[in-house]
């Protein structure tokens, strides 16, 4: 007599898929797409492309069987997403692993952070190389170069940089000359790199005198290609800054290049602080324009306004295409790999720099 | 230390745009006056004229006379900054300035200014300013602290102390309660009671009830129509305005038929 309740299913609800489907189809795609590899000739790379595609596909088909259109479209919308960003990652990664696994060797090489490559020539790069004996020479006279010409390219372009987007901001008012402005620092963001440096070659030839090569002459050179992010950076700072905060300082009395000083720039300093340090991440890795307006030193040279200058991407430049030792590049490798490796820190080290003096400078909200 | 304001056939022009047409008003010293009107009628824009606020906007501009104690704000060779040292401003939302602590917020017109103060000065200035503004009691233990931590009434009470800190003649307040919550609104509508004592107030406001509860002087301003410049269509004491008023159109506003 008892009457048997049937669990009818809730009329809200539509057919799901189990929680661990992906992973089930994750892994018949790994095995089928190993099969399908193992006819053709097995590659690793292959097999990511043959697997992913598999993936995306039995995913979607299964979920369009048991859930219904929208979600499989859902479901394909993530395979998307979830696909550009690994292919976007990968290279970065390889990049990374590479430079550090070919790196590594040559930045703990004792006195490769401390010495130059004064007086290192192929004899001792082929002595290294058949004997075994340690690799000579390091990468100091580049460091110091790379540091004090990016130092000085900054010195310059700070000051012209925010003081242009301060008039753009602040002043220009869309007036012709705010607009012209606007319209060369886009021009001047699309410079290539070695024509900056050709620029400021020519203007040394012609200020100074033929073949002029020195530090300064390349900070010039990377000026002209810091001033418009600089300039772009800045003025989205300072066009952020309400406008009540000038305002609230204009009805205090307060003068408009005071309340410019006072209240607009320490409101944006941190997204300015930022933006000079990725400037800066941007121009250190230049390599064309500083071979031609600094050459190339194998000898350390502190000053920036006479003699040639190394930097670490020319370093890397010459050490890989004329290793000091013709017929034995390893030790010559090594060193460039190292450099690049030191290089990628530097950039990495003023990303960090610039999240620290964004939070230093970033206005408090606390009670 | 407070000062009347006269204006005489005020016209205020955005490009060519009439904005606000043929004021002719009388701002009693010691008083708190109200503006009121509906939405784009011009009282804020006439408000800013009373201290040359306009002038930030592109394209503002002005014919007529405006005298704070028979001097034309408008004349040759005024310069505004001076004007604003003695008419302060108050604006709708709290604007405390992020980057500074609460005594820098209040010492913003001298420190700004880059005026010497010594800390004796200073510490006074802060305190006197602060009790002013009805809000010593409630941050005198976090004078270091940002003034963005405070809430929105607290705020607005820091910037009316930071006003006031300067020592103007006049204080002028743009709809200074329409971002605060009633307990907040009760606690300014007190101040702006005390202000009166030392200051010329005058307040824009679109809460009726408001300027009844606090001005002395009501100004009507309406407009015509979308397009036509706002004109000041009534000027009279607060009670007159709300209870017996001369004009058609006030009584229709006060009285909630439109606006």
């Amino acid at each position: 007599m008892t009457a048997t309740v049937v669990r009818k299913r809730s009329a809200l609800t539509k057919g799901q898929l189990p929680k661990f489907a992906p992973y089930i189809v994750l892994a018949v795609a790994l095995v089928v797409g190993a099969a399908i590899l193992a006819l053709i000739g097995f590659n690793a790379f292959g097999w990511g492309i043959v697997s992913a595609i598999l993936f995306a596909v039995g995913l979607v088909s299964w979920s369009g069987a048991v859930e219904g259109a929208r979600k499989a479209k859902d479901k394909l919308a993530t395979c998307l997403v979830v696909g550009a960003f690994l292919i976007a990652l990968l290279p970065l990664i390889s990049v990374i692993v590479t430079v550090l696994i070919n790196g590594i060797p040559g930045l703990i090489t004792p006195g490769f952070l401390g010495t130059s490559m004064n007086g290192v020539t192929g004899a001792f790069d082929n002595k290294a190389a058949e004997e075994g004996a340690p690799v000579l020479g390091g990468i100091y006279h580049a460091l110091m170069g790379t540091i004090q010409i990016t130092l000085l390219a900054t010195v310059i372009s700070v000051p012209v940089g925010l003081l242009t987007s301060i008039y753009l901001v602040e002043y220009g008012n869309d007036r012709p000359l705010a607009r012209a402005i606007t319209f060369f620092v886009d021009v001047m963001t699309g410079i290539p790199s070695i024509v900056a440096g050709l620029f400021a070659a020519a203007f040394f030839f012609a200020i100074v005198g033929p073949g002029t090569k020195t530090g300064a002459v390349a900070a010039v050179a990377l000026s002209v290609l810091m001033i418009p992010v600089v300039v772009r950076s800045s003025e989205e700072m300072l066009k952020i800054v309400p406008n009540e905060l000038r305002e609230a300082s204009y009805a205090l009395g307060v003068r408009k290049w005071r309340t410019i000083t006072k209240v607009v720039i320490p409101t944006a300093i941190s997204g300015i602080a930022s933006g000079v340090t990725l400037a800066i991440a941007r121009v250190i890795g230049e390599t064309a324009p500083i071979l031609v307006t600094a050459g190339f030193a194998t000898t350390i040279n502190n000053n920036v306004f006479g003699g040639w200058m190394a930097s670490l991407p020319t370093f890397i430049y010459t050490q890989i295409l004329n290793p000091t030792s013709p017929s034995n590049p390893g030790p010559s490798d090594q060193r460039a790999w190292g450099a690049a490796l030191v290089l990628i820190i530097l950039v990495m080290l003023l990303n960090l720099g610039a999240r620290l003096i964004a939070r230093m400078f970033a206005p408090k909200t606390g009670r | 230390m407070s000062k009347r304001i006269d204006v005489k056939d005020l016209n205020v022009y955005y490009g060519n745009f009439l904005a606000v047409e043929d004021v002719n008003i009388n701002i009693q010293a010691k008083s708190v006056t109200a503006f009121i009107g509906p939405s784009g009628c011009g009282k804020s824009t006439f408000l800013r004229t009373l201290n040359r606020m306009h002038e930030v906007l592109p394209g503002a501009r002005v014919e007529g006379e405006v005298l704070l104690d028979g001097d034309n704000l408008y004349g040759p060779g005024v310069d505004p900054v001076t004007v604003r040292t003695q008419v302060g401003m108050v604006f709708q939302r709290p604007n405390p300035f992020p980057t500074m602590s609460i005594r820098d917020n209040v010492l913003a017109g001298v420190k700004l200014n880059n005026k010497k103060i010594s800390k004796g000065a200073a510490d006074a200035l802060v305190e006197k300013s602060l009790v002013g503004a009805n809000l010593w009691n409630e941050v005198k233990d976090r004078l270091d602290k940002p003034g963005s931590g405070l809430s929105g009434g607290q705020q607005q009470r820091l910037c009316i102390a930071r006003a006031i800190a300067v020592e103007p003649q006049v204080i002028l307040m743009d709809e200074p309660c329409s971002a605060l919550d009633p307990i907040s609104t009760l606690a300014v509508e007190d101040l702006i009671n005390e202000l009166k004592d030392q200051y010329t107030v005058v307040i824009v406001t679109h809460n009726m009830q408001q300027a009844a509860r606090v001005s002395d002087k009501t100004a009507f301003f309406n407009i015509a129509g979308t397009g036509k410049p706002g004109k000041l269509i009534e000027f009279a004491d607060t009670t007159s305005i709300f209870n017996n008023p001369s004009q058609k159109a006030t009584e229709d506003y006060v009285s909630g038929r439109f606006g």
